[in-house]
């Protein structure tokens, strides 16, 4: 069995969308759906994971994804504890010893975010049985939860997966997301995923992920039901892969000129933060067809549904054998 | 084994019992709010046959249960709807069978999680022996004795019936 799937078939770790089974992806997305109601309570909150400790373990700073899972963690009833590794001496501790420490703690659940490539992997790998790794990014690898919410964020509008065609615009190159979203909507039976950037921000195997390449956003965004933009980072712009910003937006940014091409309907969507007149055009961002304040709403709602589902089946299995 | 009267005679008793309960002027704008799954089919019944005028409510107490971290999650939870306010509210819960009075232990946290009622009722179908917490019905289609292995369910939507089953004690 894979990493993060038991031998039972039940996600004991949270740390890419590649590979996981159809139900256990639709299986995420209805418990979601199922979180819905918590808002609507004047205490708004389950008792889930009373008495479970969450530590958001943030190697690379990020405010607004932190902010969301212990958002998620709070409305379970968990106690949440923030270890900013960005800001913290970590006293020439070594990660593992500090992965003790934290597990001598109790803790249950580290929600891990890492610049590098395979960290929540490598954490999964060392810590004790009796916690869960619940990837929030790491380098150019894998967002699963981002990945989830977008395809809740998608359900939520359009219903079946099967007869749509979403594009992906952007830097795809250095985008975790992206990786991720492709993955997540390959296995959720979605029609057709196209990608749209320049040669210099596509890798060069990207087509065996079961994507459809497009350079040219003006065809790429042709009859879309869903475009998710990403996010430029602006510290790629010094490796000469692009021009200027300026000159980005005028070939990719998304313009209401450009969205026209896309199904009538077609939803708009980004991760977040959004570069205003980068990659997006302001009315665009702002519009009718944005779906993009949404997509934080339905991240806490997601990241509540993968906490109790790696909490609540894989992590209390194990206890009972003990 | 002990005969149970058929589903619609039962919702008879009930729908006799709860008119006694509304008749009390203090319940007339009473929420009733049924337990998934049984509950909920039987809250829509007993709405229909009561005709009454507050909406019907419903709860999903998986959130709520106090074996969570021994079974996991449930695979299908239904988002709880109260469509009314339950804040100074009476509010009369439904469900199927009462057996331990953990369900309804459950509902009564998640329905204080929505505010303060100003009283709650339980009516059940049926009422069996095997309580471990200290919860009664007040208005109950039919009441038994069963052995320790023995299991009642409803089964419906349409049409409703009650299963009996044994377990492995």
């Amino acid at each position: 069995m894979s990493q993060q799937i038991d031998a039972n078939g039940q996600l004991r770790h949270f740390l890419t969308t590649e590979g996981l089974p159809p139900d256990l992806l639709n299986r995420l997305l209805d418990t979601a759906d199922s979180f819905t109601g918590v808002i609507d309570k004047s205490v708004k909150k389950v008792p889930l994971l009373r008495g479970r400790t969450v530590v958001n373990l943030f190697f690379e700073p990020s405010t607004r994804t932190r902010t969301t899972f212990e958002l998620a963690a709070k409305r379970l009833s968990a106690d949440v504890l923030n270890v900013d590794m960005g800001t913290t001496s970590v006293k020439g501790e070594s990660l593992a010893d500090m992965l003790h420490n934290l597990e001598a703690m109790q803790a249950d659940l580290f929600v891990v975010r890492h610049a590098d490539s395979g960290a929540a992997n490598y954490i999964a790998d060392r810590v004790d049985d009796s916690v869960a790794i619940l990837n929030a990014g790491d380098g150019r690898h894998a967002h699963p939860t981002q990945a989830m919410l977008d395809a809740l964020t998608i359900r939520r509008h359009k219903g079946r997966f099967e007869p749509l065609t979403v594009a992906i615009v952007g830097d795809i190159l250095h985008s975790r997301v992206a990786r991720s979203q492709i993955h997540a909507l390959n296995g959720l039976a979605t029609g057709e995923v196209r990608v749209i950037a320049p040669r210099t921000l596509l890798p060069e195997d990207i087509e065996s992920l079961g994507v459809k390449v497009y350079y040219d956003p003006d065809e790429g965004l042709k009859d879309a039901d869903v475009v998710i933009m990403l996010r430029l980072q602006r510290e790629r712009m010094q490796g000469a892969l692009l021009p200027s910003e300026g000159e980005y937006f005028k070939r990719y940014g998304l313009t209401r000129e450009r969205l026209a091409r896309a199904h009538p309907e077609a939803i708009v969507m980004h991760p977040g933060p959004i570069n205003r007149g980068v990659e997006i055009e302001s009315s665009v961002a702002d519009g009718r067809q944005s779906v993009i304040l949404e997509q934080v709403t339905n991240g806490i709602a997601i990241r509540m549904a993968v906490m109790s589902t790696v909490l609540g089946a894989y992590h209390d299995a194990g206890r009972e054998a003990e | 084994m002990t005969a149970i009267p058929d589903v619609e005679s039962l919702l008879a008793r009930m729908t006799a019992g709860l008119s006694q309960l509304l008749a009390d002027g203090s319940n007339e704008d009473a929420l009733l709010v049924g337990i998934h799954t049984g509950g909920a089919w039987l809250a829509e019944r007993l709405h229909e046959r009561l005709g009454l005028r507050t909406p019907l409510g419903t709860l999903d107490i998986s959130f709520y249960r106090d074996d969570f971290s021994r079974k996991g999650m449930h695979p299908e939870v239904r988002p709880s709807r109260l469509p009314l306010s339950i804040e100074g509210r009476p509010v009369i819960l439904v469900d199927d069978v009462l057996y331990t009075g953990r369900t309804v232990r459950a509902a009564l946290n998640e329905l204080f999680d929505y505010g303060r009622p100003a009283s709650v009722r339980l009516a059940v179908l049926i009422e069996r022996d095997g309580r471990e917490l200290p919860v009664a019905a007040d208005v109950a289609g039919h009441t038994l004795t069963l052995g320790r292995a023995e299991r009642i369910k409803l089964r419906g939507p349409d049409p409703l019936r009650i299963e009996r089953s044994h377990v492995d004690p």
